[in-house]
């Protein structure tokens, strides 16, 4: 749900990374702020438990100039992505705009991967969002693994409705700026058609 | 999309400010935060250069949301109130409406029954401005013919400037 402000003539975008454990969700957001320009990037704030794992989300604004006159300000947040925490998850997916789904291409992942989608649709209804029709990214991350699967057997598993799919090593920097204009043309695209 | 965007216009945001900063000044807190519900933040009065009022907003959302969930889990519809004490400053989080998170930062000059007080009368004109607010979306999604939008001509290259293409 995007929130604009006609008053300030802002633009407030939620994109939400997805994807199982230890895909590389905040890397890629850590990856956004170590980049970004300190005046445009907001504090980078990770609930995050002692051995670095996500507990409820991390938290990212960024401002990207602005669209016919509006300031465009994206808040970026990824779960957790442990199984466990599917609680924490369905409440982070309330009131988004667009999703990027980190699938982490290490081929005993896969599984992981395909479950994960599994239940980002589920979680998405629950949020009355349909997964067919939001703005929506797959990011194959870790390409650079000597496990990895081919393109075209993820593509195969894990790609859906033609969405944009990314090759990326997050930890990087490879394709992590592109998967997230992949996502932000999509939800300003959708700003036209609302 | 699922559901209607919030659009504000100058009108009802001039309003809302209002609001907020009588109470804050009403409560004698030091900052008075409106969010929404998904961590975006609508309005805001009193000392606001003192904090990072962005991931204020972000985490007082994910705060509510983990506690509306707790709610739900021994059968209640919402908690509606939360209250943190602190050393020095306390905060005050209470439900607006639907869609609003009212947050009230105060310390020893207020109290909190004062701050409930106030919040109270506020909540109720602040609850009519949403209505209002979502009446009107309601009726132009009705009629199917929203306002002319500003961003119904966005293009590629608007897009790739973002990103300083």
């Amino acid at each position: 749900m995007t929130f604009i402000n006609y008053a300030s003539r802002e633009i407030n975008c939620k994109i939400v990374y997805y994807g199982p454990g230890l895909c590389g969700k905040t890397t890629n957001i850590q990856w956004i702020f170590e980049q970004a320009n300190p005046e445009k990037r907001g504090k980078l704030v990770s609930l995050a438990t002692e051995t670095d794992r996500t507990l409820f989300f991390d938290f990212l604004p960024l401002d990207m100039g602005t669209v016919k006159g509006f300031k465009v300000r994206f808040h970026l947040y990824t779960v957790p992505g442990q199984v466990f925490y599917d609680a924490s998850r369905k409440l982070i997916l309330r009131g988004c705009d667009g999703i990027i789904f980190v699938a982490d291409s290490q081929r005993a992942r896969m599984e992981a991967n395909i479950e994960s989608i599994a239940n980002l649709a589920t979680n998405l209804k629950e949020n009355g969002f349909d997964i067919r029709s939001i703005p929506y990214v797959l990011q194959l991350n870790k390409r650079d693994m000597p496990s990895a699967a081919s393109i075209a057997e993820m593509e195969r598993l894990l790609r859906f409705r033609n969405e944009p799919m990314i090759e990326a090593v997050a930890n990087k920097g490879t394709g992590v700026i592109e998967t997230l204009k992949a996502a932000a043309r999509q939800v300003l695209m959708e700003l036209q058609r609302a | 999309m699922a559901k209607l965007d919030l659009m504000l216009f100058e009108e009802e945001y001039t309003l809302l400010q209002e609001i907020i900063g009588r109470l804050s000044k009403d409560a004698s807190a030091k900052v008075v935060f409106l969010v929404d519900k998904n961590g975006q933040q609508i309005a805001a009065a009193g000392d606001v250069k003192s904090i990072d009022a962005t991931s204020l907003a972000s985490l007082t959302a994910g705060n509510v949301a983990a506690t509306d969930g707790l709610a739900k889990l021994i059968g209640e519809k919402e908690f509606s109130l939360l209250f943190h004490e602190g050393e020095k400053d306390n905060l005050h989080i209470s439900i607006v409406g639907k869609r609003g998170i009212l947050v009230v930062i105060f310390d020893q000059n207020s109290s909190l029954a004062l701050v409930r007080l106030r919040v109270k009368k506020a909540s109720k004109e602040l609850q009519e401005i949403f209505d209002q607010v979502e009446q009107r979306a309601q009726k132009e999604s009705d009629l199917g013919s929203r306002f002319e939008s500003p961003f119904s001509e966005i293009t590629d290259e608007d897009i790739d400037r973002l990103f300083g293409d």
